[in-house]
């Protein structure tokens, strides 16, 4: 009799390269970028030319420090490269040059959270150990034309962060969860881009099962080569259930890199442990050790925006934003960013603030940008918006028409209270003259029978006499006082 | 004038230059007269543009009849070894792997001689890839020793040396990975100098074993080999293992008569030859004569360095020639198949067999399993090396050994016999491995053949070794010997 799938625990660890956002490689001073023709971004020393040397990019390592310091690491003092020799075309020395022993970031975590029950209900939150941080260089594009091969080096020489986890993920939601918070730590401290479209993060995923409650990790395999968040997903699902139908119909896992196709949805076996390539890693006598001084590191760190979990606390806590709204801040650092100018501006309505933020206005964004959506280029300032939501606290409009003149502020970028003047939208709040045309309906006969149907408890009734006293002041009396004054009058 | 203008030392023809008693022209002229005449019995070059050589004259007389000459070494032709990148010209490292190659950048000391005014003149023969010590693994021609033209010139810079004793040229370029520059200096009755590791740029030096390798130059005089060494040493931000010179000039200073000498206790009782044995000897008593303080230091790692050079060295090597795979540049095999069976190939047939038993063997040193034994093995051999050298040249400034223990053998002769081979750069190997500037002074002959003398100082102390040389020199008849041809 088989083991329900229960029984076992998926043990998952990833390694993530990630291409950093610099100008130039990370070995050499060419350039790079996506969608150039083939070999345009290549120099004597990205091709490996005989007797060029490598010249380490200081923002690169900067980069990288930054992102220790985004995910708590410890910055070693020194860090060295190493060479990892092995021969394919893309790899124009046919070394590359890796951080084997003394890597740049050691150590650190970063915080994830699981999805909820619902939308509107916050998961669990975990801390995922990063055990270290290297800093490499990628390699080139080979492909097959015809009969022959070609080979493209604009992507070699292109500074890769490969950061490696620790085996604590223990399933798809979870490594998804963990990929889109790195994804966003990096983006938001400016250290990477991220984009998976243009290959610039990367996975190797390792899974293994064990029984639930036993220690020992199970035989792993490693899926290579991942270019999107869905991709690893998948894998875990995959090869998870593929390891517990192999350990359950009484075989062994073996140790084994794997290919993954995306669109076939399913896992392939690229090369056992016999074949695993040795290599020769040695110390590259061309890099000095590099020290990191403590200035650096210092500098760096006032670089370290807020941790997107801390921020999400804040909201919620100390700004008393639903958990929904808090959440589509937090993901974008631009946007959070804009939000608190405009708090600034109009400190008393944080909820108010972030309703229109992250509904109106990142869905007129979405509607009218050109991709990608830019805050940049939004016309309406965030205090322009913090004053839109200050009229509607002081009810000098209502909540309906604040939704109006967004939509005129968000295509005009003129202040709320112009266009409220210009519309003639201010609301009559004015007691004396609004008790003065509330006394007059409800003398009206016309009325009575509602008047009567209220006296007798029927609450509904009351809104009878509201479309009369809309009629006279041409919809522009205060809804909130028009109510209280009728139940004043009414008694 | 013309057929004696290959017998003046650079020094000379800088002075005539500057007088305007000759010009650059007339002097490449002459010297391409004597390549036409001889070049074939030497073997020294493997290329030389004459026309290009006569138009960087040309620019050279030009700018200096415009007062804007730029120093001695402007209109001085400096030949250079054929694994330093010139723009324009050949990049062979005498390999068939790199025949078809044409460097399409200079080297950071191509650069700096084409900013001091000097002619790039022509590139030298060498063995293959640097690896060999006696220029007989070139996969291009044999280079054979002015003196015994049956005799090896030494290598791998035979041809920087052969160049000079044959009075082809004034100034040469040699690269010393375990002795390159000095062992044919001291065959070739030449001066050669190995600066101190990261004094002088390696951008654009062809990688043999990066942790060992310099650029050097080499002249037929101490006062020649100042002159290009000062042309030579600059920090370069593209070799990140290159610091420069910490004061620019490197003329003698000092009192070379106050000088405190080391001899390395059993060094001259290691195959030396006798008369190797006795001229070196002759110039430690010379030494001591002039007031010297002269005296024996131990150095008992020493039998630990040929073995611990032919790991580290290979190991380097194994990587750095990595790169040779027919896909960007260089041999390309005809025969079809993957780009990896292409690649294989390419290899095969491209690259000489010294080169191939160095690359196997540095491939098996750094293998999982045993890497251990031999690499980390021998990297703490090479620091313990270091650290006897450098407490030693605490107590000296220099330590004198004789270049290399015997003369320069017959072509052929250790061909069959690499490790053999391998002991001809004993005396030389410490200094790279400990990353030392090390001198060799010609000081004497073996029946016809050259000898010279070692010195090893302490890192950046080339002035000194030089002030040692140019003492020497000044009281023999070895500065600018040349063979007669």
């Amino acid at each position: 009799m088989s083991t329900p799938p229960s029984d076992w625990e998926v043990v998952i660890g990833l390694e993530v390269h990630v291409q950093l956002h610099t100008r130039a490689k990370v070995f050499a001073s060419s350039p790079w970028g996506f969608g150039q023709e083939p070999n345009e971004q290549v120099d004597p020393v990205v091709l490996g030319l005989p007797g060029t040397l490598p010249v380490v990019n200081r923002e690169a390592v900067e980069k990288s420090i930054l992102f220790g310091l985004v995910v708590g690491a410890s910055v070693p003092e020194h860090c060295s490269w190493d060479r990892k020799n092995y021969f394919y075309p893309d790899n124009p020395k046919n070394y590359q040059l890796t951080q084997k022993d003394f890597p740049v970031v050691v150590g650190g975590q970063v915080e994830i959270e699981l999805p909820g029950a619902s939308r509107n209900v916050m998961g669990e939150h975990k801390f995922i150990r990063i055990h270290h941080a290297h800093l490499e260089e990628d390699v080139g594009k080979l492909s097959h034309a015809g009969s022959g091969s070609l080979v493209d080096y604009n992507r070699a020489g292109v500074p890769l962060l490969e950061i490696v986890t620790e085996p604590d993920l223990r399933s798809s939601a979870e490594a998804e969860a963990f990929l889109r918070s790195l994804v966003a730590m990096i983006t938001q401290a400016g250290v990477a881009d991220c984009d998976m479209e243009k290959g610039q993060l990367r996975c190797d995923c390792n899974v293994s099962i064990r029984r639930r409650g036993t220690e020992k990790l199970g035989t792993r395999t490693e899926t290579k080569n991942l270019n999107s968040i869905s991709s690893v997903r998948d894998t875990v699902i995959y090869e998870t259930a593929r390891q517990i139908r192999e350990l359950e119909a009484g075989r062994s896992i073996t140790q084994e890199t794997r290919g993954w196709n995306a669109e076939l949805v399913r896992g392939y076996v690229l090369r056992d442990k016999e074949d695993a390539h040795d290599y020769r890693y040695f110390p590259d006598p061309d890099i000095p050790t590099l020290k990191i001084s403590r200035e650096t590191v210092t500098r760096l760190s006032a670089l370290v925006p807020e941790n997107l979990y801390d921020r999400q606390r804040r909201y919620i806590a100390n700004l008393g934003l639903p958990y929904t709204a808090a959440s589509v801040l937090v993901n974008d650092r631009a946007l959070a960013e804009w939000f608190e100018l405009a708090v600034a501006a109009h400190p008393a309505n944080p909820s108010g603030i972030a309703n229109l933020v992250a509904n109106d206005l990142l869905r007129d964004l979405a509607a009218s940008a050109t991709a990608p959506v830019s805050l940049e280029s939004c016309l309406i300032k965030p205090a322009q918006l913090a004053g839109l939501v200050k009229l509607t606290d002081e009810g000098v409009i209502s909540k309906q028409q604040a939704k109006e003149v967004f939509t005129e502020m968000f295509t005009s970028g003129r202040d709320a209270a112009a266009i409220v003047d210009a519309k003639g939208l201010r609301q009559n709040s004015d007691t004396g003259e609004l008790e003065k045309i509330v006394q007059e309906v409800i003398a009206d006969p016309a009325v009575a029978k509602s008047i009567a149907e209220y006296r007798a408890g029927n609450e509904k009734a009351i809104n009878a006499l509201k479309g009369p006293i809309m009629k006279r002041t041409q919809g522009k009396a205060n809804p909130v006082l028009i109510d209280q004054l009728l139940r004043k009058f009414l008694g | 004038m013309g057929e004696v203008l290959h017998t003046l030392s650079a020094g000379e023809l800088g002075r005539r230059l500057a007088a305007g008693t000759l010009t650059s022209r007339a002097l490449c002229e002459a010297l391409i007269t004597r390549f036409k005449a001889l070049n074939e019995t030497v073997g020294a070059f493997t290329h030389l543009d004459q026309a290009d050589v006569l138009a960087q004259a040309d620019a050279s007389d030009a700018r200096r009849k415009a007062g804007q000459g730029r120093g001695p070494l402007e209109g001085i032709p400096v030949a250079i070894k054929d694994n330093i990148a010139v723009k324009g010209q050949p990049l062979t490292c005498s390999s068939k792997m790199l025949a078809p190659l044409v460097s399409p950048y200079d080297s950071h000391v191509a650069e700096r001689l084409r900013a001091a005014g000097a002619i790039l003149y022509g590139r030298l023969n060498m063995d293959e890839f640097a690896m060999g010590s006696s220029t007989e693994n070139s996969a291009i021609r044999k280079t054979f020793n002015p003196w015994d033209l049956a005799r090896i010139p030494g290598g791998s810079s035979g041809g920087s040396a052969a160049a000079l004793a044959a009075g082809l040229v004034p100034l040469s370029l040699g690269s010393d990975t375990g002795g390159s520059i000095r062992q044919p200096a001291s065959h070739c009755g030449v001066v050669g100098l190995k600066p101190t590791y990261g004094l002088i740029s390696r951008f654009g030096l062809v990688a043999f074993a990066s942790s060992l390798d310099q650029i050097g130059p080499m002249a037929r005089s101490i006062e020649d080999c100042e002159l290009l060494l000062n042309a030579l040493a600059s920090a370069d931000a593209r070799d990140m293992t290159c610091f420069g010179p910490a004061d620019r000039a490197f003329a003698p200073s000092g009192d070379a008569k106050k000088l405190r000498i080391g001899i390395p206790k059993g060094f001259l009782g290691k195959g030396v030859a006798p008369e190797v044995a006795a001229a070196v000897n002759a110039a430690v008593a010379f030494y001591r004569a002039q007031g010297c303080a002269i005296s024996e230091v131990e150095l008992p790692s020493s039998d630990l360095a040929v073995p611990t050079y032919y790991v580290v060295a290979t190991a380097e090597a194994s990587s750095n020639l990595g790169r040779y795979d027919g896909v960007r540049y260089g041999h390309r095999s005809a025969s079809a198949g993957t780009p990896v069976e292409m690649m294989t190939a390419s290899r095969s047939e491209g690259f000489g067999p010294e080169v191939k038993r160095r690359i196997l063997l540095g491939t098996f040193v750094l293998s999982a399993g045993y890497a251990d034994a031999y690499y980390v093995r021998a990297l703490r051999a090479r620091a313990k090396i270091r650290g006897e050298y450098l407490a030693a040249l605490a107590g000296v400034d220099m330590l004198l050994t004789p270049t290399v223990p015997t003369p320069a053998f017959k072509v052929g002769e250790k061909a069959s016999d690499p490790l053999q081979l391998y002991l001809e750069d004993i005396f030389t190997i410490p200094a790279n491995l400990a990353g030392l500037p090390a001198l060799s002074v010609p000081c004497g002959k073996s029946g016809h053949l050259p000898v010279g003398f070692h010195l090893v100082g302490a890192p950046l102390s080339e002035a000194k070794l030089l002030a040692a040389g140019r003492l020497f020199e000044a009281a023999h008849g070895f500065a600018h010997q040349q063979a007669a041809l």
